[in-house]
């Protein structure tokens, strides 16, 4: 199920993608070729993408969004989310300390492009538990058919 | 409360994710809120072992049919992370809150660690 997506490049690839990053970085290469709207390391939200014959499947985590606010756009084949994140540190006061602060608060936008054959009048989007899912269905005729033989 | 991140410890069986967290400390206690994209209630595992704080979640994510990942930047489906809490604090009497996939923790100071104006007398 979801387990074999979440993990597909296997434990030793994403391993090896992350030493290769590591020698990259020390040797000033210019690294891994990569999605071009993903080159950061740590991106507010992480994105995961799936996709089935049917169906490509944009998984956003981002916790703790105001979903009513949340902006979802599919222009030419390219998703943008796009929101806010109020930050839940307390304004400065007296016998408060923070003693740490990692997590991401502010504005962000992220995008991805689709493959070409998504349907741009099939889109929906549900967000459950943190997670913002985002369905977009593929085009007819993109769908693999079975052709009988007479 | 001291952060025991398990960065370069013995190599973990299952790959896991470290959350990112915010603390915050008041007069009263501690907020923990903690990242948790993905998980459930009934996937969240909170412990308290004495001193130590752990959190455990599992990513639960609704997928219909099975899939093939294009693109993948999270890439475990375990989140884990722990801490070592201090005297002062109130283990027994933790609070979680978990929404949106954030989980907000409220670890209250044992009464008698709260501060007290202490009187001076006139002798």
């Amino acid at each position: 199920m979801y387990d074999s997506y979440l993990s597909v490049p296997s434990g030793f690839l994403s391993d090896l993608d992350r030493m290769r990053g590591d020698i990259d970085s020390l040797f000033g290469w210019g690294g891994t070729s990569r999605a071009i709207r993903s080159t950061g390391g740590s991106t507010y939200p992480a994105i995961n993408v799936g996709q089935s014959p049917e169906a490509v499947d944009v998984y956003v985590f981002a916790p703790g969004i105001d979903a009513s606010r949340t902006e979802v756009t599919l222009d030419r084949g390219v998703l943008t989310i796009s929101g806010e994140r109020a930050s839940d540190l307390p304004a400065e006061a007296p016998k408060t300390s923070v003693h740490g602060r990692e997590r991401y608060a502010g504005k962000f936008r992220r995008a991805v492009a689709l493959p070409d054959d998504v349907d741009p009048n099939q889109v929906s989007a549900t967000y459950r538990d943190g997670v913002l899912r985002v369905n977009v269905r593929r085009r007819e005729a993109a769908q693999p058919k079975r052709i009988a033989i007479e | 409360m001291r952060d025991t991140k398990p960065n370069n410890a013995s190599p973990a069986p299952t790959p896991f994710m470290v959350p990112q967290v915010d603390v915050v400390e008041d007069s009263s206690g501690i907020t923990l809120l903690a990242d948790l994209p993905g998980v459930k209630k009934d996937g969240l595992d909170i412990k308290v072992d004495g001193q130590t704080l752990s959190l455990e979640g599992t990513v639960a994510l609704d997928a219909p049919q099975p899939f093939d990942a294009v693109f993948a930047e999270v890439r475990a489906s375990r989140y884990r992370r722990s801490f070592t809490l201090s005297n002062e604090l109130d283990s027994a009497a933790i609070d979680a809150q978990l929404k949106d996939g954030v989980l907000r923790l409220r670890i209250p100071k044992v009464a008698e660690a709260q501060p007290r104006r202490i009187e001076v007398r006139v002798g």
